[in-house]
């Protein structure tokens, strides 16, 4: 077995300074009857070559993002990795290192960290960030039970713009954590709706721009409503590369942003691993989840990274720890940072930019489908749209032209009672050509 | 002949004040001293080469941003510069033997990470069609075989994305299965001293009180004092199996039995399965549901603190309530069952597949040959370690063997001046990653010595003899070596108290510096 | 000055009560990095939660000495909370209270008693 070191007589020696006869002796403590003799049910090892082959087969199964014309969002976004992303995150030191527990031999990872943090704070516009959550759903989760802790209250007002999976993540976590969730009801531009919701037991309100119909929103006056009523406004935002042209939830107000990271430096993998960003302003930094880097000095007073203020967290606090996250998206965290080093500033904006123009490409090709209704008044990649009958037999339709066009908002909320609307996302990566398969499949797979 | 004087001299000049040398850079040759990006990159600096878009977004108005965000740039040799001199910083199992406790840092195979970045699963959307994901949903549906066949459990929720998360989803399930029993009243979880801090915090979260179960004086969970604080009150036991201190409950089978006469769920933290994989099924000692660490156990890569991956097996008593999504098999193939199933939903897409991907490849390249051969020889090199260590250490339970890591205490170091982090910092020095220190609680000055078995025997030799040279000096008095280690690290240790008082989280810029000007050209 | 087993301490101030931790309790938990100091107007019932201390390792639950609303919180600790270990029972103190019932300072221990305590440690 090529991954196994040790050698038959490896074995026989080590048992003798042991001194045990047999493996079995080291297996002693395990009860009788749940001792198992023989080999489980399963194939025997295979090598590189086989595990190939059959992965392959796997894989060639599917049909990737970049196979053809594609136009799914909702949350994950397929974006052009620069090569020297991927090279530097499969480099020994950062792919096969634990959590940086010694600082003293961990400082790679540990000032990435610290670098990951400022730039998650400069893109937000909030003071300070942690070193990552798993993704940009549980950040949410994380974000509304922080709020419980800040405000010590237990209600949370869920706009209905909120991506319904991030809504349901919250619901399900906070929810066990105690709390009242009010998801308000979906809507193009629900937003309007979350001031009227919030009163004086409100511990924060969670709205998404762009939102899950794609719509961007000033939250400006949410912000002061809450604020007004002692509630913390938690702005989430799934396309990370937005913040390159829209105003931060920090300059509008938030008192915490969480972010969905993927669209920086990471793959979309069918789901995960993802990056959860989370900023908030720095009085509330007591009460973040997760790992925070922070900068100290050393026995010789060199600049140096250490993991900081951890009596918040779990290996400490326990039973009163602020989350119960330990491991979270160290390597994802890497690439998002490696990928924003290259963008820079004026790479991040241009970016934002070609994807907005994308963005309004395809409204110009839409508006003359007949039977389309865009739905989105404001938008950064990311359109909606009403069809005639439902939006999920119109993809499945559609596919058979060899487009995947874009995601039915049924499938992620099948009882929203918006069948016939469908989420379109366009990116740097998507073409001209792109754009025209898919107005000429929607014109004909419309008329049919 | 011909005679050239002319060259370099080829042998070294007699080495004369070469301690304590210091360059007049802060390098220290192949090791760099570097910047912060903030310090390095250029505002108008960029390492990527976007099209010209013309620049529109008069439909936004206002929403546009106005202010600078603050990102600087480099161009493509300098970002590689940065972050490889950054990581020659960083200890690596590709390095050296990563010893610590409780997070099995294995070898990480490179085909898993060839596998993973395969087009068909890299490049594939969450969303995507069903019709264009089925290689996407059969590796789940056979990885979720694998991991039912080893654990002996009838189902698995495999979208939970870390071992907490998975916790979680676990003490989730009891929680909606007692409400659906009508036992809504269960709200307290018992879990032994020596426990992961993840599992206290996971119970209160779910809000469940926590009450301590005492533990025996040979490490194990001490099953009267379990007996006597079981009741019609508690919810579920919390147990590690193999534990923390790297021994097998032996009366876990009965452990079970009381809690299930209770009524209560045996949730079992499964960061230690590597010791039994292959070996133990779980589900034949009673387990009511356990979170597997694919980084752990199935060598997914720890990546500097994550991504982990945390399936969570459940019992047929717990498997309705489990998360969404499911793979249903149906007539035009598999898909995704996303909606209406168990208590919710734990992530916004179905779990960690980039590491599902290397886990199976992982499971396929060892079979069940090889998944058994890995339990047994991750056992053997932690009682090779814990035998050859007792020479000159304490191990915390010397009688009989121990599972997949070698507990010692700090008494053998008494009277030398040197504690357990001091002993730590100085194998830094000898080039190896200090042990779990401290941990378990339960256990003085606790080193826990987890080898896992990818290591070779001549690196467990060099490891025991680096350690027990160690352990030689420091009975020999020599404590300066250990109070001011390391010294050969790139940097010595840190000040934490600094780091905590007066927090330093994100860089800013010196006030003297300028900000940095918008861009015009847009 | 009285302490508890907890070591907190209390002083009479007039008729409001000084509370902090003591020498002994600065020294065993190291590097004060952090004080939680309970809220003005609160009031808190003897043995109850009523602060957090954390040294870089560890965080730590303060409990109220005696019953009793909090009429301040000492502003210092937020910004330097070494205070705690440098003056731990005059610069470093928590809060003040208005006892709620003045027999509970009467029966905590006094120095002596403490310091015997302390001996059984």
């Amino acid at each position: 077995m090529r991954y196994l070191p040790l050698t038959a007589s490896d074995r026989a020696q080590m048992l003798g300074v042991i001194g045990a006869s047999s493996i079995d002796d080291l297996f002693v403590d395990v009860p009788k009857s749940a001792r198992r003799a023989g080999l489980f049910d399963l194939p025997p090892h295979a090598g590189e070559l086989e595990v190939e082959r059959e992965l392959g087969a796997l894989a060639a199964l599917n049909r990737p993002a970049g196979a053809g014309p594609f136009f799914c969002g909702a949350g994950a976004y397929r974006h052009h990795v620069p090569a020297s992303v991927d090279h530097i995150i499969q480099r020994s030191e950062f792919l096969t290192s634990y959590t940086p527990y010694q600082p003293e031999i961990a400082q790679g990872t540990l000032q990435v960290l610290f670098e990951f943090q400022t730039q998650v704070a400069a893109l937000t516009g909030l003071d300070v960030a942690n070193a990552s959550m798993y993704d940009g759903s549980t950040a949410t989760a994380e974000a509304v039970m922080m709020a419980k802790r800040v405000t010590r209250r237990e209600k949370a007002v869920l706009s209905g713009g909120l991506h319904p999976h991030y809504a349901a993540v919250t619901q399900t976590i906070a929810h066990a954590e105690g709390m009242t969730i009010e998801r308000l009801a979906a809507a193009i531009d629900a937003e309007a709706a979350v001031i009227a919701a919030i009163d004086a037991d409100t511990a924060c309100v969670v709205v998404q721009t762009p939102n899950v119909f794609g719509v961007v929103t000033d939250v400006s006056a949410i912000a002061e409503a809450a604020h007004a009523a002692g509630a913390l406004l938690i702005v989430v935002t799934t396309e990370a590369v937005s913040f390159g042209l829209l105003k931060s939830p920090g300059e509008m107000g938030a008192d915490i942003a969480v972010a969905e990271g993927q669209s920086i430096g990471n793959a979309l993998n069918f789901g995960g691993p993802y990056v959860g960003l989370f900023a908030a302003r720095e009085k509330l930094v007591r009460q973040m989840p997760g790992r925070l880097c922070g900068e100290t000095v050393d026995a010789e007073g060199r600049r140096g990274f250490v993991l900081t203020l951890s009596t918040r967290e779990q290996h400490i606090r326990r039973e009163k720890a602020t989350s119960n996250i330990c491991t979270n998206s160290g390597l994802c965290a890497l690439a998002f940072t490696i990928h924003l080093s290259l963008l820079g500033e004026a790479g991040l904006r241009q970016l934002a930019a070609i994807n907005h123009g994308k963005a309004r490409a395809l409204k110009t090709a839409l508006e003359v489908i007949p039977g389309v209704e865009i739905l989105t008044p404001r938008f950064f990649n990311e359109i909606a749209i009403r069809t005639p009958g439902s939006a999920a037999a119109l993809v499945e339709a559609m596919l058979a032209d060899g487009v995947v066009g874009g995601v039915p908002y049924s499938r992620l909320a099948p009882d929203a009672g918006l069948d016939d609307v469908l989420l379109l996302a366009v990116t740097e990566t998507t073409t001209p050509e792109d754009i025209a398969a898919l107005s000429a499949a929607l014109t004909r797979r419309i008329g049919q | 002949m011909t005679m050239s004087s002319v060259g370099r001299p080829t042998q070294p000049q007699a080495a004369e004040g070469s301690a304590g040398h210091a360059s007049l850079t802060g390098a220290r040759a192949l090791l760099q001293d570097e910047p912060l990006l903030f310090e390095l990159g250029g505002w108008d600096k960029t390492g990527v080469d976007l099209p010209q878009a013309e620049f529109d977004a008069s439909d936004l108005g206002d929403l546009v941003r106005a202010a600078p965000i603050g990102l600087p740039g480099l161009s493509e040799p300098e970002t590689l510069r940065h972050y490889v001199r950054l990581s020659q910083k960083n200890h690596a199992i590709d390095l050296a033997l990563y010893p610590l406790g409780s997070c099995t840092m294995k070898h990480n195979p490179r085909l898993n990470e060839k596998m993973a970045r395969l087009p068909g699963f890299a490049d594939l959307h969450p969303l995507a069609p069903a019709a264009t994901a089925q290689g996407a949903l059969a590796l789940m549906d056979r990885l979720a075989h694998w991991l039912k066949t080893l654990t002996g459990m009838p189902a698995v929720a495999m979208s939970p994305k870390a071992g907490a998360h998975g916790e979680l989803c676990g003490l989730l399930c009891i929680r909606a299965a007692h409400e659906a029993a009508g036992q809504g009243h269960r709200r307290r979880v018992l879990v032994p001293t020596s426990a992961h801090g993840t599992n206290p915090a996971t119970a209160a979260f779910v809000g469940y009180s926590v009450q301590e179960i005492a533990q025996t004086t040979d490490g194990r969970v001490d099953l009267a004092d379990l007996e006597a604080k079981l009741g019609p009150d508690v919810a579920a036991i919390m147990v590690t199996n193999p534990n923390t201190c790297g021994l097998f409950e032996r009366d876990i089978v009965e452990i079970a039995r009381v809690a299930h006469a209770h009524g209560a769920y045996f949730y079992c933290d499964g960061a230690n399965f590597n010791a039994i994989v292959g070996r133990v099924r779980p589900g034949d000692l009673g387990v009511d549901a356990m979170h597997i660490n694919l980084h752990k156990t199935f060598s997914t890569p720890h990546g500097g603190g994550g991504p982990g991956a945390g399936p969570v097996v459940l019992s047929d008593a717990l498997a309705p309530f489990a998360p969404a999504p499911w793979v249903v098999h149906g007539s035009e193939g598999l898909s995704l069952a996303e909606h209406d199933t168990g208590f919710g939903r734990m992530t916004a897409f179905h779990g960690q597949m980039g590491m599902f991907v290397r886990a199976y490849a992982y499971m396929r390249s060892h079979g069940a040959d090889g998944l058994r051969q890995v339990a047994e020889d991750a056992v053997l090199n932690a009682n090779y370690i814990k035998a050859r260590l007792s020479a000159a250490m304490t191990p915390a339970f010397p009688d009989g063997p121990c599972m997949h890591e070698a507990l010692f205490d700090d008494s053998w170091l008494e009277g030398t001046g040197v504690t357990t982090l001091d002993f730590a910092k100085a194998m830094i020095d000898e080039g190896f990653h200090p042990m779990t220190m401290y941990f378990p609680l339960v256990v003085h000055g606790a080193m826990l010595i987890e080898p896992t078995e990818t290591e070779s025997r001549r690196e467990l030799d060099r490891f025991c003899d680096a350690l027990l040279a160690l352990a030689q000096v420091a009975k020999a008095g020599d404590v300066q070596r250990f109070k001011g280690a390391p010294y050969l690290a790139p940097l010595r240790r840190l000040d934490e108290t600094l780091a905590a008082r007066k927090p330093k989280l994100a860089w800013r810029p010196e006030p003297t510096t300028v900000a940095p000007a918008p861009l015009a050209a847009e | 000055m009285r302490f508890t087993k907890d070591h907190e301490w209390v002083e009479m101030d007039g008729d409001v009560a000084i509370v902090g931790i003591t020498g002994y309790a600065a020294e065993q938990l190291g590097d004060v990095v952090f004080v939680e100091t309970p809220e003005v107007g609160k009031a808190y019932k003897a043995g109850e939660n009523f602060a957090v201390v954390e040294s870089v390792k560890a965080a730590s639950d303060v409990y109220a000495p005696i019953s009793g609303e909090v009429v301040e919180a000492n502003g210092i600790l937020s910004g330097s909370p070494d205070t705690v270990n440098a003056a731990p029972e005059a610069a470093g103190w928590f809060a003040k209270l208005k006892p709620a019932n003045p027999a509970e300072f009467d029966a905590l221990m006094d120095r002596h008693a403490y310091e015997q305590y302390l001996q059984t440690l």
